[in-house]
């Protein structure tokens, strides 16, 4: 349970920690263009190059960043798998019926797989060097211009941020709930399946309750101390440094670069 | 059922920037029939220590400790812990968990949270139905709930069939506890079973511990911030540090040396705190800090003195 590796923060300080939100996120959307705009290797090589400075630049240990990838595995070795053999190409290995591999197969799941890999990894960065309050802000910053249809911007970001700020709560809670009804026998490993789901009603009613009063209690503290007044002020500003400066020249070149490469060098296959 | 523990250690997130030692080799023994206290603050590793009594935390297997930590140059590698519970050694992957866990009952703390059946006698047979081979007899579960319900105080007749939900406070938490002691364990462990109830609900709490205590499970050990509660009625206690274990003690001497437990950020009795007051005006008490026992030595000197 504890080791989810969906959106946990690997709390350091390093360059990347240190970006702005606001910039990181866009830097992320950058990044995915770039790959799908880079259509050879040598594209993807330079995308691959500056996500390994990136990566070299938070100070993660790179164990972590392949546990992110390893969430991923089946969705890669399945598009692998899947292209290899109905990718058709001039140059056949071996084929039955509408199966074969091919050389520009080959190369094509191998461009796909790499391509995949680097978007987990770089997703997987964002949320590894960014507090989930830090990026609730920085979503909410960016999405500033909606405001003017009169879409509730800040209304959204609290409901992350209160939804990001509960997960670890509600696992704690479902920990403990397992816990108290392990103590009186029950059971959540063994019986057919269907006596499985039924094992996790004593977890599930107690876990509902709760979060339904600890959805009240927020509620309550939340008035008591005048939340939905009109104006409201950050705690933490956010400003932009000579870091986000260096970034974000970096990442213009990311994109020039791989716009030139495809323009002169063309597609893989 | 006597528990021995020996160099037990407890560490959250190993390996991870959020590891924290909970448990630093600890070591004491629980004898059959005590009452027993454990004390610290928050963090202290309490709670990280009583939820190991019933295997609710394992300890790591022999191999992977082995593989954990690397013995460094010049110094012994850390004595193998020990954990046992009567004839249950939970150091032994192959220990009946389920029958372990019958024997050591396990109150958490809030227990009125974990309750979920549609009624009061379905959730109090719940840990009964989990631990009888097959199915159980009907009249000898309706029996064995109506005793338990009784001994908490409560009247099965009235309460039975109504949904926890419905059921004031002070009523859940003792259905819960209900819902524990119903399967007769030889350990009852409870969690801070007092807290956020009223002094008259607290009070309530410990005269039913009392009147299990003995009969209905031999031993108890109480998780409690409350020193009241621990001088009144604990033979000995446990103080917990910092994952560390300070001392064992009966109450009689903890709360003599009344510095030693403030330094830790905890609280002595009402009664320590007046025989302090008396010490501070020249008068000497002994007692052993039950309120009883303490009015009665308040007595004799009074009397002794006129």
């Amino acid at each position: 349970m504890k080791d989810v590796a969906f959106g946990q923060y690997y709390p350091a300080d390093s360059f990347v920690h240190r970006l702005d939100p606001r910039l990181k996120i866009l830097f992320l959307i950058a990044y995915i263009v770039a790959i799908f705009v880079a259509s050879n290797f040598y594209g993807l090589a330079l995308c691959a190059a500056v996500l390994i400075l990136a990566v070299a630049l938070s100070r993660l240990p790179v164990g972590k960043v392949f546990r992110a990838v390893r969430g991923a595995l089946i969705l890669v070795i399945f598009t692998a798998v899947i292209n290899l053999l109905f990718h058709s190409g001039k140059t056949v290995y071996w084929s039955c019926g509408i199966l074969c591999i091919s050389k520009e197969g080959i190369l094509f799941s191998a461009y796909l797989v790499i391509r995949l890999v680097l978007l987990v990894i770089c997703s997987s960065l964002l949320t590894y060097t960014t507090t989930p309050v830090a990026l609730t802000d920085g979503i909410e910053s960016l999405l500033t211009p909606l405001k003017w249809i009169r879409f509730p911007v800040h209304a959204l970001a609290l409901i992350m941020s209160i939804a990001l700020r509960m997960i670890p709560t509600l696992m704690e809670e479902t920990e403990r709930i397992k816990n108290a009804q392990k103590a009186r026998g029950a059971n959540f490993e063994s019986g057919n399946p269907l006596r499985r789901v039924k094992a996790f009603i004593p977890i599930l009613v107690p876990l509902l309750l709760s979060a339904f009063r600890r959805a009240d209690e927020l509620g309550d503290a939340m008035e008591a101390r005048c939340y939905g007044g009109k104006k409201r002020v950050k705690y933490k500003k956010l400003r932009f440094s000579w870091r986000d400066l260096l970034a974000a020249i970096l990442a213009a070149a990311l994109i020039a670069g791989v716009v030139l490469l495809r323009v002169y060098l063309g597609e893989i296959v | 059922m006597r528990i021995v523990v020996e160099h037990l250690s407890y560490t959250y997130q190993p390996r991870t920037p959020f590891a924290v030692k909970a448990l630093d080799d600890v070591t004491l023994t629980i004898e059959e029939g005590e009452f027993f206290g454990v004390i610290g603050h928050t963090g202290s590793g309490k709670s990280t220590f009583v939820q190991h009594l019933n295997g609710l935390i394992r300890l790591p297997s022999s191999l992977k400790r082995q593989k954990k930590i690397k013995p460094k140059k010049g110094c012994l590698p850390p004595p193998p812990p020990v954990l046992k519970v009567g004839d249950f050694d939970l150091g032994d992957k192959k220990t009946d968990f389920r029958a372990l866990r019958k024997s050591v009952g396990m109150v958490f703390q809030y227990p009125e949270y974990q309750l979920f059946a549609e009624t009061v006698k379905e959730d109090v047979a719940f840990g009964l139905k989990n631990f009888s081979e097959g199915k159980p007899d009907p009249r000898q579960t309706e029996e064995a709930v109506r005793e338990a319900l009784s001994i908490v105080g409560l009247d099965y007749d009235e309460i039975a069939d109504k949904s926890p939900f419905d059921l004031s406070g002070g009523q859940k938490r003792r259905v819960a506890i209900a819902g524990v002691i119903v399967t007769r364990p030889e350990v009852l462990v409870l969690d801070e079973p007092a807290a956020g109830l009223d002094p008259l609900g607290k009070r309530e709490i410990m005269q039913l511990l009392h009147r299990i205590h003995g009969s209905w499970c031999k031993t108890i050990v109480i998780v409690s911030h409350d020193m009241d509660e621990i001088a009144e009625n604990c033979t000995r206690a446990a103080v917990f540090s910092e994952g560390k274990l300070v001392c064992v003690l009966p109450p009689s001497e903890l709360f003599r040396d009344a510095g030693r437990l403030t330094d830790l950020g905890l609280d002595i009795p009402l009664t320590a705190k007046l025989v302090l007051a008396l010490r501070e005006r020249g008068v000497e008490i002994d007692c052993n800090f039950r309120t009883e026992d303490f009015v009665a030595a308040v007595l004799a000197r009074k009397g002794g003195a006129s």
